[in-house]
């Protein structure tokens, strides 16, 4: 059902950026933590993991108790622990922040206890007494998984229809190689599974494999977890020369298999994103000289997060801020791109010019929304191609919910996970009053 | 500068900073590098007929962390032969004329005591030491402890003792009595010039959950041991602060029991002793804790104006009082300063569960509100409170004047309205 992947990939040359803590580390490291009252780390975690409770847990030697706490309330939190922007979320929100002491490593002893959940196959959750309701969940990704296993928990049987032949989404195709690699998300979505009771349909694409209509006749429920679509391309003289990708698809070309960079010298990302930073301390990590950033704006407008942008730098990443592309230029495939600085309202500037070599451009300008796929449906509202939804993930019409980046429009694994979880519990309290997809009344558009 | 000499007893040394009688100062090679690295003086591991040990005998107390916090062992007197410790004993008075060099003892017969005496002060001891404190293994024998806990026996061995030497004997106290005052008069009864404690306090350190058995672990037993380190200060520095405050007693103290650095020592100092000894933190660390010791005393005694260790000893002493004797009437009520608070409500979690519930989470900030009408001013959240200075203890005027619980029940004194007691 999961797909093999090569072993020789691009991404099995990185090393973990944060090391894992030794056991010893782990427990000075949790005897730190003050065990606040209302603790500000868990009030800034998506998906609110008692954090004090967990690394109160790992204090005291008890490493399973502390992992079933994190599982609780994120079951992907082993990958969490390592994909999470922890330095925006629970470690920034720490208090000791303002005592001008170092924060709690929370990622980390969260990897420390999730990380030994795995290595000796804990488990710690069981499926419901039967509820005879069955729910789809289109997509498989982060925010799929985590509605999955909650669905399972409240007793109703899952199918996950993914249109790839692996589960994970971005967890498994885009996360930086120095955070998580692929085959290790890939490992947690079967992890997830051993619940039981959810079906995988690989390879499976809405709208060709199946229809929304088949969705709605066969299932009590529908969750939409199709996550963004293909990179956002240009629009420029010279895009479709050989040399110039979106970055998404070069991250995933890089993660699955071989990245393509022989006798790439000089590469450019353009975007200030936080795909344009990976991509570009990818490019660096695997021996490419030269990587430049264009970005129309500056470091304080730039949407990545600093320190992501810190450690880029420090890897050797160059920057060309207030700066456009107007074109890819080559003979036969991309040798330079034409730039132009702009102001502050992004005007370009008379006279400024210039030209990058570059045998590789990488385009990390957005992607695509994808919820167009469900335009057809009366009841659900786009904006954007965004779906919208309320906090539980209802969407408007019965028995539909969507979360992740297709409602959210790109957050983090963790955003996702804890929209799957509020969704799951949503559908099981409309389940439990009658409603659905197959209530009495609900529209058939 | 200040002069850290000391007389405990008419045993001087240069510094107050004595090893106590244990495996630190169980040799003459250790004892000279102990006073290489600064040591002011050593109590030699005590002699006596030489046992056998076992293996294992120490434990360890980790407590948040930190290792050793607390300490146990079940090691007995001097395992090494009588002739080759007086030898030893020789060398390093040769070698450290002006340093203290006391000597613990523990035999049985009046003779054995007159004998081992003899010896000890042959050999060139500035001073003796009765181990009348050891719980474990030698009390099971009638010595050590086994003394300490019989004031007519400590005090007939003390005179035995008095009786034999020339020079100035200390008696070490067991703590594991309900009052250590008695036991303090009978040494000082049987002519001792002065005591040493605590010793080490009767313990089970900790128990092996996977083999069901106590530590330390010796094969398949375990026993009792001699409970130290950092953890037990308290109960030293109540001990001693007893004797001090006793008008009867009136002996010079060595304080034992916890002493870690400068700040500990001078606790004991304050409260009555004159000299300090110092066993776990240099079992755990070496010898070269010492300097920061004599350092630290160094500057605290020139902040305070101490001209010498004999001006502060005691310091303590007068306000270390009876619960009928505290001002009924004195009111604090706690309060946090905004600006150093960081929010972590620890101090909300306390006060709710442990304390009086007047500490309240406030909507739109981290900072609490404390209720200062229901506040009895127990300083719990001031304990918690991991930001320096946030949180203070702030006394406040009622109106009251001072009234003691021995004035109200004697006198009718008023006292003030009870709080948070609805």
């Amino acid at each position: 059902m999961l797909a093999e992947f090569p072993a020789q990939r691009s991404e099995t040359a990185f090393t973990d950026y944060k090391l894992p803590l030794y056991p010893a580390q782990a427990t000075v490291e949790a005897e730190r933590c003050l065990f606040c009252h209302d603790a500000p780390c868990v009030v800034a975690c998506p998906t609110h993991i008692d954090i004090p409770q967990f690394i109160r847990k790992i204090a005291s030697g008890n490493d399973r108790g502390a992992a079933k706490t994190i599982f609780e309330s994120n079951i992907l939190g082993m990958s969490c622990a390592r994909a999470c922007p922890v330095e925006v979320l629970c470690v920034g929100a720490c208090v000791f922040n303002d005592l001008h002491e170092p924060p709690i490593q929370i990622g980390k002893l969260q990897r420390h206890a999730t990380d030994r959940a795995f290595e000796e196959g804990w488990r710690f959750f069981e499926a419901g007494a039967p509820t005879g309701r069955r729910v789809a969940l289109v997509g498989g990704g982060p925010a799929s998984l985590a509605a999955a296993h909650e669905l399972r928990r409240l007793g109703h049987l899952c199918t996950i229809f993914e249109r790839r032949e692996f589960l994970g989404g971005l967890n498994t195709t885009g996360i930086a190689p120095h955070k998580m690699k692929a085959d290790r998300s890939v490992t947690e979505a079967e992890w997830v599974l051993a619940i039981g009771g959810i079906e995988v349909r690989s390879c499976a694409e809405v709208g060709r494999d199946v229809t929304l209509e088949d969705l709605e006749r066969d299932f009590d429920a529908v969750f939409v977890g199709i996550g963004l679509g293909a990179d956002s391309r240009a629009k420029l003289l010279g895009e479709d020369l050989p040399g110039v990708l979106g970055a998404v698809e070069w991250i995933e070309r890089m993660k699955l298999g071989d990245a393509g960079l022989a006798g790439v010298r000089r590469a450019v990302v353009v975007g200030g994103g936080n795909t344009a930073l990976d991509a570009m301390r990818e490019l660096l990590t695997l021996g490419v000289p030269q990587v430049t950033m264009l970005y129309r704006g500056t470091e304080d407008s730039m949407g990545g997060y600093v320190h992501e942008w810190q450690a880029a730098k420090a890897a050797g990443a160059r920057v060309e801020w207030r700066t456009v592309t107007t074109a890819f230029e080559g003979a036969n495939r991309l040798e330079r791109l034409r730039c132009v600085r702009v102001d502050a309202s992004r005007a370009p500037l008379a006279g400024s010019d210039f030209t990058l070599a570059a045998d590789l451009a990488l385009l990390a300008i957005g992607q695509s929304k994808l919820g167009a796929a469900l335009a057809g449906l009366a009841g659900i509202t786009l904006e954007s191609g965004i779906v919208r939804v309320d906090a539980q993930g209802f969407t408007g019409r019965p028995g539909w919910y969507a979360g992740g980046d297709c409602a959210n429009g790109g957050k983090e694994v963790v955003n996702a996970v804890a929209e799957g979880m509020a969704a799951a519990r949503a559908i099981d309290r409309e389940l439990a009053n009658g409603g659905g997809t197959k209530r009495k009344g609900a529209h058939h558009a | 500068m200040p002069d850290l000499s000391t007389d405990t007893g008419g045993i001087r040394s240069p510094n107050p900073f004595w090893l106590a009688s244990a495996p630190p100062a169980n040799s003459g090679a250790q004892i000279q590098r102990a006073f290489d690295a600064g040591w002011g003086g050593a109590v030699w591991k005590t002699l006596g007929t030489p046992i056998q040990n076992v293996s294992s005998r120490f434990g360890g107390h980790t407590i948040g962390g930190i290792r050793g916090a607390g300490f146990t062992n079940i090691e007995l007197i001097t395992d090494r032969p009588l002739e080759v410790n007086f030898r030893e004993i020789a060398e390093t008075k040769k070698r450290w004329p002006h340093h203290a060099l006391i000597v613990s003892l523990m035999v049985e017969t009046r003779e054995e005591w007159r004998e081992i005496i003899k010896r000890s002060i042959d050999a060139g001891a500035d001073g003796l030491e009765l181990n009348f404190g050891c719980p474990h293994g030698m009390c099971e024998r009638g010595m050590g402890s086994a003394v300490g806990q019989e004031p007519t026996v400590n005090e007939r061995i003390t005179s035995w003792a008095c009786e034999f030497s020339s020079v100035p004997v200390l008696v070490k106290l067991t703590p594991n009595v309900s009052n250590i005052v008695p036991h303090g008069m009978a040494a000082k009864r049987g002519g001792a010039h002065g005591v040493s404690l605590i010793n080490t306090i009767k313990s089970i350190i900790s128990v092996d959950i996977d083999r069901f058995v106590p530590e330390p672990r010796v094969g398949s037993l375990s026993t009792n041991g001699g409970y130290c380190g950092a953890a037990v200060k308290p109960i030293a520095l109540h001990m001693v602060a007893a004797l001090a405050r006793e008008p009867a007693f009136g002996l010079p103290i060595s304080g034992i029991g916890g002493v870690r650095n400068w700040r500990d020592a001078v606790e004991f100092m304050l409260l009555g002793s004159s000299t300090v000894q110092v066993c776990t933190e240099v079992m755990l660390r070496g010898y070269r804790v010492v300097e920061d010791m004599r350092d630290g005393l160094e500057e605290y005694m020139r902040s305070k104006g101490f001209a010498r260790v004999h001006d502060m000893v005691g310091k303590a002493v007068p306000a270390f009082s009876e619960w009928g004797d505290l001002d009924m009437n004195y009111e604090t009520v706690a309060r946090i300063d905004a600006d150093k608070c960081i929010g972590c409500q620890l101090c909300v979690a306390a006060c709710h569960d442990g304390a009086h519930q007047c500490i309240h989470p406030q909507e739109g900030t981290r900072v609490p509100r404390i209720d200062e009408s229901e506040c009895v001013g127990c300083n719990l959240c001031q304990i918690v409170c991991p930001a320096a200075g946030c949180i203070t203890m702030e006394p406040i005027d009622n109106g009251h004047r001072p009234t003691t619980w021995n004035d109200h029940t004697n006198k009718g004194a008023t006292l003030r309205p009870k709080k948070g007691a609805h």
